[in-house]
Formats: C-alpha cells, sequence, structure tokens
C-alpha cells in the first residue's frame, strides 16, 4: 500500500470514530448497522474476490450469528423458569435444549462466530471434497438460503418463526436505549469492522493468500502441484462465514430485530453485489459499496419506492458486465492517470 | 363529509375550544404524522390501498380544519414488505421527521419489529389489522380484530350450522399457526373434531398433498388462513380435483373484496369469510365512505376491513388528540380509550382499556361479483380479548 | 388399507410434482449442458409462459384458448430467450458466475416490469371447464390437468430426444457439448447452435408457465417459487443431461410428496436439499454424466 492511500485510510477511521458527536442517534444507528454488514462483504472478497468461490447463501451465516445473539438477549430478560413468550403462545412449556446453553453469555459470544463457522466448514467440506464446484456450489449455497429461511419460517414455536426474534432491551445488563450505549455500539462495530479489514488483509499477504489465488487461477495446476486445494476452499467459506456470523450479530443488535427476512434468497445475492460493485478485490471498496447501496436503497426506496428494484437490477447487470473491477478499479484507474500526469511533468 | 366524523369532532370542539386556541396560538405550523405501510414487494397490493384510507382521512380533516386548528401533515415511509425496514424506517418518521404519531403496519412480524421503536420514543402505533393477540403495547392502538372478534364468532357459526368436522389449512407464519391453536382448542371444548392441520410456506403454490389430506380426512369444513396468492392455488386446486364449495365450505380469514375480485369471483364464490366489515353493510355511514373512496380512487376500486380500520384510525387519532388538547403520545393514548362510542362505516366503535377496539364481527358469502352477502353478525359490539380464555388461561394485559 | 391408499395418492402427486419441476428444468439443463451458464432469469421466462397464457385465454377462453396459449407461451419466452442469449450471455460466456450475477439483475427487472404491467397481486388463466374433473380409479382420484401436465412432459421429452438424435441441429448441439472448440475447428456455428438452443429451452419454459398457471396464480414471482427445485435438478441430473434431469426430477418430485405424508410442506423442502447433499456425496458427477476424460467437467 502506498504512503498517501495508507493516511487517508487513517483519515478515514479517524472522521467514523467522531461521527458520533455530529449525528442523531437515528444516522448513527444507520451507518452502524451498514458498518456491520460491511463486515459481511470484507469475507466475501476473501471468498469470491480472491478464493473465485460464488457463494449465494451468505444470509444463513449471517443470521446463525444474529440468531445466536438474540437467542442470549431474549433469555437475559426473563426471569427464573420462565420461557420467551412467543414459546408461550405455540403451547410449548419448557425450553428446548438447544436453548439453554445460551443462557450463558459467553457461550453467545462465542457462538456468534462458532457456530457459523462449524456449519459453514461441515457444508463447505462435504461438497468440495466431492470435487463440486463452480455454478453447482453457488446453486447449492442458494438452495440453503432458501431451506435455512423456509426453516427458521416453519419452526415457529422455538424460533420465532416469521415475526423472527425482537423486543431486546439490555445487553450484558446496559440498556441498549440509551444515546451513550448506541454510540458504544457505534464504536464497537467500527473497531470489529477495522479490525476485521486487517485481518484479511493479513491472510492475503500471507502464504495462505497466495494458495487461495492459486485456487481461484489454476486449481487443477495447484493440484499438480501437489496441493489438495479441499482444505484452502474450506478454510476460505469457513472465515467468511464467521465475519458473516459476527456481521449478523451487530446487525441485530443495532436493528434490534433478527427475522428470516434477512437470511432467505434475495437478501443473500444483494450481499454478493456489494462486492460486486466495490470491486471483488477491494477490502476497502467491499465497506464503501456496502455503505453506499444500502444508503441508497434508504433514500431511493423513501423517495421512489418502485424505482429500488429497476435500479438494483441494472446494477447487477451494469456492474458484471462492464466494470467487473468495481468501484475500487474505477479508482485504480483514475490514480494511475493521475501518477502518469504527475510524473510526465 | 362523513357524518360519524362530524359527530365526534364538532362535540369535541365545543369541549375543548379553548384548549385548542392556546396550543394555536403557540404553533400554528401543520403537525407531522407517520404513514408507514408496504408500498413496494409481497405486501404492498393490501398495504397500499390501506395507505389510500389513510390518507383520505387526513385530507378529510384537513378540508374540515385540521386538528386543534394545525394542519395534518402526512410523511409516507415504504415499509418495503420487510420488518427491518419497517423498525429502520418507524425510527427515522420519528426521530428524524418528528411525528407526532404513526398509522400503519400489517404483518404481524413488521409490528413485532417496531414495538421496540415505539417502546424506546414512547410514540403511538395506530395498526390497522387483524391479528393473532398475544400482545398489548401501551405503545400501540390495535384497531384490527382480536381472535375473539373474528376467529371465534366465526367459529360459533360454524358451530350453529352444525359443522362437526374442521380442517384447518394455513400458511406458514405467526397468525395461522396462533389462530389454529386458539380454534382446536375451542374445537375440543366443544367435543366436535379436528380433521386435520396443514400449513404450506407463504406464497406455496402446491397443494397437492393437502387436498389428497383432506379428501381422506373427509371434513364438513375448512378453515382457511392461507395468505395471498396461495389462495387462488388452493382454490384452483381445489376445483381441479373435483371439489367444489357447495359441497365442502371454505371459511376464509384473510380474503377481502379486494383478494377476491383480483382473484376472480368465479372461483371463490360461494366460499365464506369473517371480518369486522365488508363493503356491502348497509348503513348510512358506510354507503358515504364507500362513496367517498370511489370518488377520489376511482369507481373501480373496493374497500377491505383493514383499510377502514386504517381509516377510522386517524378519525379516533383525532378525537383523542382533542380530548386531551394535546399532541403528546401518552395522553393521546389515554384519550383514545376514555372517547365515547362513535359510528363509522363498521358500526359503532370505541377503543377498551386494553387499546383494542371494540366491533361487531360479520360472516359473509361471496357472491359472483366479488361482494360478500352478510349471512351472521354479532348481536351486539364484541370487547376485544388479547388473550383467549381457553388456549392461554390466566393470561391478561397489564394496566397501562 | 388407507395407508397403501395415501402412498399410491402421493405417488402420483409425487410425478406431477416431478413434471412441473423438469419442465422447469429443462430449458437450464439444455443450455447448461452446451455453455455452462445457468440463466438465473429462467424463473422469469416461465412467469412470461404464464402470462402469455392468461391474455391468450382471456381473449379466447376454453379449449381452443389453451391450444392457442401453448404455441404463442412457447414463442414468447422464446424471443425473450434469444434476447437474453444475444444481448447478455454471451457477452459474458467465458464468466458463468457473473452470469448468475447478471441474469440475476435481469430476473429483478422483470418481475418489477410484471408488476407494474399486471399487477402485484396473481392473474388467474381460467382452465376450460372439462379439466376440473377428477378421474377416479377405485379409492384414488387424480386430478385431470394434472394427468395432462404429465403428459405434456413425456411429449417434451420425446419431441427432445427425437430433435436431438434425429435431426441435423441435434448433431451439432451433440457435437458442441462434446467438444465446442473441435466443432468450432470443423466449421459448426457453435454462436448459432447456442443461441437456438437456448431460445429452445426458454421456449420450454414458456410452456412451464402454462402449465403452472394451471395449477395456481401467474404472479410476477411465480417463476420463483420453481425456480431453486429446477436448480436441484439440474445440480443432481449431471451435466445438462436430459435423461438425467428426468431420472433427478423423478426423485426429487416422488421423495417430497412422500415425506409429506409425514411432516409438513415447509420441512419436506428441508429434507430435499439435505438428499441432494447426501446425494453428491455418493454421485457428485451427477445422475448421469457424459464420459470424458477431463478434469473440469
Amino acid at each position: 500500500m502506498t504512503r498517501p492511500a495508507l493516511i487517508a485510510m487513517v483519515l478515514a477511521v479517524a472522521a467514523a470514530a467522531v461521527l458520533p458527536f455530529l449525528l442523531g442517534s437515528y444516522d448513527l444507528n444507520l451507518i452502524a448497522r451498514f458498518m456491520a454488514l460491511g463486515i459481511l462483504a470484507l469475507g466475501l472478497v476473501l471468498l469470491w474476490g480472491e478464493t473465485g468461490i460464488l457463494s449465494l447463501g451468505q444470509g444463513v451465516y449471517f443470521g446463525l450469528g444474529g440468531y445466536a445473539l438474540a437467542m442470549h438477549l431474549k433469555l437475559s430478560g426473563l426471569g427464573p423458569g420462565e420461557i420467551p413468550d412467543f414459546m408461550v403462545w405455540s403451547g410449548v412449556k419448557t425450553l428446548p435444549w438447544w436453548w439453554q446453553p445460551f443462557e450463558n453469555p459467553a457461550v453467545a459470544l462465542i457462538g456468534v462466530v462458532a457456530i457459523p463457522g462449524l456449519v459453514a466448514g461441515l457444508f463447505a467440506w462435504m461438497v468440495f471434497h466431492r470435487r463440486v464446484g463452480g455454478t453447482y456450489f453457488a446453486l447449492i449455497t442458494q438452495a440453503l438460503a432458501l431451506a435455512f429461511a423456509t426453516l427458521l419460517i416453519s419452526q415457529q414455536a422455538t424460533t420465532g418463526g416469521f415475526n423472527g426474534l425482537t423486543e431486546f432491551p439490555t445487553l450484558f445488563g446496559i440498556d441498549l436505549n440509551t444515546l451513550g450505549a448506541i454510540r458504544g455500539l457505534y464504536w464497537i462495530t467500527l473497531a470489529a469492522l477495522v479490525g476485521a479489514a486487517l485481518l484479511l488483509a493479513l491472510l492475503r499477504a500471507s502464504r495462505f493468500g497466495t494458495l487461495l489465488r492459486a485456487v481461484r487461477d489454476g486449481e487443477n495446476r495447484m493440484r499438480f502441484l501437489g496441493y489438495d486445494p479441499t482444505p484452502y476452499k474450506v478454510a476460505a467459506f469457513t472465515v467468511a462465514a464467521m465475519l458473516a456470523g459476527l456481521s449478523g450479530a451487530l446487525f441485530t443488535l443495532h436493528a434490534g430485530v433478527v427475522s428470516p427476512a434477512l437470511v432467505g434468497v434475495v437478501p443473500s445475492i444483494e450481499m454478493v453485489i456489494w462486492v460486486a460493485i466495490g470491486g471483488r478485490h477491494s477490502l476497502v471498496g467491499a465497506i464503501v459499496a456496502a455503505l453506499l447501496v444500502n444508503l441508497a436503497r434508504d433514500r431511493i426506496s423513501s423517495a421512489l419506492p418502485e424505482l429500488w428494484l429497476y435500479a438494483l437490477g441494472a446494477l447487477f447487470i451494469v456492474v458484471v458486465t462492464l466494470m467487473p473491477r468495481g468501484l475500487a478499479g474505477i479508482g485504480q484507474d483514475l490514480m494511475a492517470r493521475l501518477m502518469r500526469k504527475g510524473a510526465a511533468q | 363529509m362523513l357524518g360519524f366524523s362530524k359527530g365526534v369532532s364538532r362535540r369535541m370542539v365545543v369541549l375543548l375550544a379553548g384548549a385548542a386556541l392556546v396550543s394555536c396560538s403557540k404553533d400554528a405550523g401543520p403537525v407531522k404524522v407517520g404513514v408507514l405501510q408496504s408500498l413496494t414487494g409481497t405486501m404492498a397490493i393490501s398495504e397500499v390501498t390501506v395507505k389510500n384510507a389513510e390518507l383520505m382521512a387526513i385530507d378529510e380533516i384537513n378540508a374540515a380544519g385540521g386538528v386543534l386548528g394545525r394542519k395534518i401533515e402526512a410523511v409516507v415511509e415504504d415499509g418495503a414488505s420487510d420488518p427491518v425496514t419497517f423498525s429502520q424506517k418507524a425510527a427515522k418518521l420519528i426521530e428524524s421527521n418528528k411525528v407526532v404519531t404513526v398509522f400503519g403496519g400489517w404483518t404481524s412480524a413488521s409490528r413485532k419489529a417496531m414495538l421496540p421503536v415505539f417502546q424506546r420514543t414512547n410514540n403511538l402505533l395506530w395498526y390497522p389489522v387483524q391479528f393473532e393477540g398475544n400482545e398489548c403495547s401501551p405503545n400501540i392502538m390495535y384497531s384490527g380484530a382480536q381472535p375473539n372478534q373474528q376467529i371465534l364468532p366465526a367459529f360459533d357459526w360454524a358451530v350453529a350450522q352444525g359443522y362437526k368436522s374442521y380442517f384447518l389449512v394455513g400458511s406458514d407464519y405467526v397468525f395461522p399457526r396462533t389462530a389454529n391453536l386458539i380454534l382446536k382448542t375451542h374445537i375440543a371444548d366443544r367435543k366436535l373434531a379436528t380433521a386435520g392441520e396443514e400449513y404450506v410456506p407463504l406464497g406455496g403454490a402446491d397443494f397437492s398433498t393437502v387436498i389428497s389430506k383432506i379428501q381422506a380426512a373427509k371434513p364438513d369444513i375448512i378453515f382457511s388462513t392461507l395468505n395471498g396468492d396461495s389462495n387462488v392455488a388452493f382454490f384452483k386446486q381445489l376445483a381441479a380435483a373435483g371439489i367444489s364449495t357447495t359441497t365442502l365450505p371454505v371459511m376464509s380469514f384473510s380474503i377481502g373484496e379486494q383478494e377476491a375480485q383480483a382473484m376472480g369471483p368465479q372461483l371463490v364464490q360461494g366460499s365464506y369469510a369473517a371480518w369486522n366489515y365488508f363493503q356491502s353493510l348497509d348503513t348510512p355511514e358506510n354507503k358515504a365512505f364507500v362513496a367517498a373512496y370511489k370518488k377520489k380512487y376511482g369507481a373501480e376500486a373496493v374497500v377491505t376491513d383493514p383499510m377502514v380500520h386504517g381509516y377510522i384510525n386517524v378519525y379516533q387519532w383525532k378525537a383523542a388528540v382533542e380530548k386531551a388538547a394535546s399532541f403528546d403520545p401518552t395522553a393521546v393514548r389515554k384519550a383514545a380509550v376514555a372517547l365515547a362510542d362513535a359510528p363509522s362505516p363498521m358500526g359503532p366503535i370505541k377503543f377498551a382499556t386494553n387499546q383494542s377496539l371494540v366491533q361487531t364481527a360479520y360472516v359473509g358469502q361471496l357472491d359472483a361479483g366479488g361482494q360478500f352477502k352478510i349471512v351472521s353478525k354479532s348481536p351486539t359490539p364484541i370487547a376485544p380479548e388479547p388473550y383467549d380464555r381457553l388456549a392461554f388461561p390466566g393470561k391478561t394485559c397489564a394496566p397501562a | 388399507m388407507d395407508g397403501v391408499v395415501l402412498a399410491l395418492g402421493q405417488g402420483f402427486n409425487g410425478l406431477s410434482v416431478a413434471s412441473l419441476y423438469l419442465l422447469a428444468a429443462l430449458g437450464l439443463a439444455l443450455s447448461f449442458g452446451l455453455m455452462r451458464v445457468i440463466n438465473m432469469a429462467h424463473g422469469e421466462l416461465l412467469m412470461l409462459g404464464g402470462y402469455i397464457a392468461y391474455l391468450v385465454m382471456k381473449a379466447v377462453p376454453g379449449t381452443a384458448g389453451l391450444l392457442l396459449a401453448l404455441p404463442a407461451a412457447f414463442a414468447g419466452s422464446a424471443l425473450l430467450g434469444a434476447a437474453i442469449e444475444a444481448t447478455l450471455i454471451r457477452r459474458l460466456a467465458a464468466r458463468p458466475l457473473d452470469t448468475l450475477l447478471a441474469t440475476w439483475g435481469l430476473s429483478l427487472i422483470l418481475q418489477q416490469a410484471a408488476r407494474n404491467i399486471f399487477g402485484p397481486i396473481g392473474v388467474e388463466v381460467r382452465a376450460p371447464a372439462w379439466m376440473n374433473t377428477a378421474v377416479a380409479v377405485g379409492p384414488l382420484s387424480f386430478a385431470t390437468t394434472r394427468i395432462l401436465i404429465l403428459a405434456l412432459s413425456v411429449v417434451l421429452l420425446a419431441g427432445l430426444a427425437l430433435l436431438l438424435t434425429r435431426t441435423r441441429i441435434g448433431l451439432l448441439v451433440r457435437a458442441v457439448n462434446q467438444d465446442r472448440m473441435m466443432a468450432a475447428a470443423v466449421g459448426v456455428d457453435v454462436r448459432r447452435v447456442d443461441m437456438v438452443m437456448f431460445a429452445l429451452g426458454s421456449g420450454v419454459a414458456g410452456l412451464a408457465g402454462v402449465a403452472l398457471g394451471l395449477l395456481g396464480p401467474v404472479t410476477p414471482t411465480v417463476g420463483q417459487s420453481y425456480i431453486v427445485p429446477a436448480f436441484l435438478v439440474v445440480v443432481m441430473g449431471g451435466l445438462g443431461s436430459i435423461t438425467g434431469s428426468t431420472v433427478a426430477a423423478i426423485i426429487l418430485g416422488v421423495f417430497t410428496a412422500m415425506v409429506q405424508i409425514f411432516v409438513d410442506v415447509s420441512v419436506a423442502q428441508v429434507l430435499m436439499l439435505l438428499l441432494v447433499i447426501a446425494f453428491i456425496q455418493v454421485r457428485p458427477q451427477g445422475v448421469l454424466a457424459p464420459r470424458t476424460r477431463a478434469l473440469d467437467a
């Protein structure tokens, strides 16, 4: 990374860190939500941009992270022996066994990344070790997103069904509704985002990153050189899923609700478009695009609701066919042109 | 202008003229309210018309001089059929636009997602749709039917007709599952039979197995809580299997005039529905309302139960604001439950102390024109019970 | 006894569902075998077929309308398919994953366009009255509509088999399927073959749309409700194999119908996916795959 780029990034993070003093709670909450989504987008850069694996089902892992935390929040508001109200209305009498560990905050926090990681690891291994990949893999991940959302909805008695989980007033005893809490959560999200970006930058620069690119550019050549690509593909998918889980948990905190509407086929594929717009090889691009697309959705859908779907559809087509390197590509081209000009003078 | 609104507002204005003048002098600009329905996505078809009805009420009130001397400015937002968007837009309306109240919501998921926002900001939501009950937040006015105002009156009617065996089919989400849990409890209580209970995913269109199970169970009547387009597939495949609504009656809880018109009345003709309002109600208030709506939105427009609930919500808010002489949500909700009985297109109504609406229940049968012939009406308006007595004994609303 | 009757009835229901999955999947399988790309807007080609059937049968009701609707839906969807191939898919030919995304964008636009033109509520394709009957065989009854849809898919399969094995275009398709570069080298106009087959597959989707319209409403999202099972049929069937897709559709259709005896539709959908994942553990190449020595099939 060049020195000016580094300085620009440090400045951007610093600017983001002082935003809570400039914005009202609504705008701050909105930006924090979108930054949480940026964490998921980072995972997709590793998975799609670096490794060449397209997942149309990241909503599953986003949801697993969100639900893991939401289950704890739901339980922490209850007195001893009580069960969440939606269970009562479904005729459930005792807390299901798989809810019980989530009474423990540590289990829930670890679960936020561990559960998506385990599920993703197992799933990816089952598919990749049989050398099923590419388009097939994308289609299977999409089917998984549909199945996960359908399952959540149909098991209403223990998952909250279509309504999802909502009404969590406190986190570890802290009232979530105060301005202080909103600011605190914003900083935590910012820190998580920056941390995730740094982690992925390190991963990319490592030998592991080189091998991921080898998987992308010549999986068979890699096999001939004596490497088994499966563990690398599984690892990339697992890391992306863990980031998605973290993203889901933070989003749930900011939104105050997690629901099957966030995890199905349509939201899952929209997650990919953020990365496509940002530039699938660019970490910064992914973050910027996740913020921009969601802000645009918020603004456009307020003003012209019907237009949003056309705009989104057109974005998919235009970005993929005409600017496969995304915003980052445009930025790099601009920089290169400026540099050339500077050098010529 | 409508008779009932005049009656309420004139009385209030006289009573509270002094207070109104005071607040008038303080701030004469328009007062902002939020209208939050899905304008896009799967729910748009139903919710856009509710938005229209809510805006019509606001226009009427403005034309008649506004509230407490101030015009009402509606800020319309799109919930996009997505619960998270609903909660985000509710926060925007309250925190950025500074609205004093919000009219909107349709699915229970949207209401549940918005509820924490209204509690946190201590604002007030006016919710227009029938739902499964089991909730009473001081920050929500529930004008749609509770189970004891729609489902149970329909069940009582079916029992009176001599039906003994009930098949329950629904879309797979919260309202159908809770409604059927309540129904099953009451069916068992009357020593009748539940012949089967089946769910298909929202929007699902394959009923082959469900219809085979119905054919095997041979029920007397089907109680359907199917939603939206699944209804078309269900009735079509029933017909294709040689089952007509005359040989096996169907009672639906989600088919209104609008859905019947869109589905093609021939398909559903002869089937039953239970609501608190039908467009065919023969009262002067309703005739005036339907005429006003058609004048504004076209002669082809039909009126449904949730639309009327959205409409009366605005008038109830206005009456409560005038009674409280304040736009403060807490004062408004306290005044709302202290209002007198008001006439409305759906008959006399009033908010009970649990902030749900006292209203009449009707059962209608669809005719060839897509309108309902009313076959049964509760003798008096029914008081709302958010928690079913048999299914959830001992649960009540905590005093607000 | 009741159990046997129910199982037999479900066997028929399973075949009926399988015929719908197959009709929805055939076009996908054809173009996937040939071009290695999946058109995510395939569901909207179904939708178009459904709306064309609705329009035709509104103008000409009854049996004549239905007979007219089938070729009209085929032609309409085939034309749209050809346009998609020429403008979008051809540009992205070497990037199958990008094709998924671009065609998904197209599907969003087509859905919203349908919403603006026909409204968001489903429209009803009115079947001729004689189709609203059931054929009783002992204690079982089979809906006439479903029998006809089954027959339609059998006829289509036979037609496709004849086309691929007995005609010149079939010969060219098989040549491109086996080795695209070699076929091009000996003078086959592969682009034209691509276009013709893509249009043909799209036309089949149009026919599937008519079939769906006979069983349920035609909505802007009608294609979406069948597209994921159709993808699974393609994944399970093996690379673009028509026979493989047929077997896969029957396995998935009958499997979901049978498990629905015990669980509800939602859980049956989840079990169907688990079945596919379990299946690729045993046969990752699908039910039927062409023999090849290539590493990347």
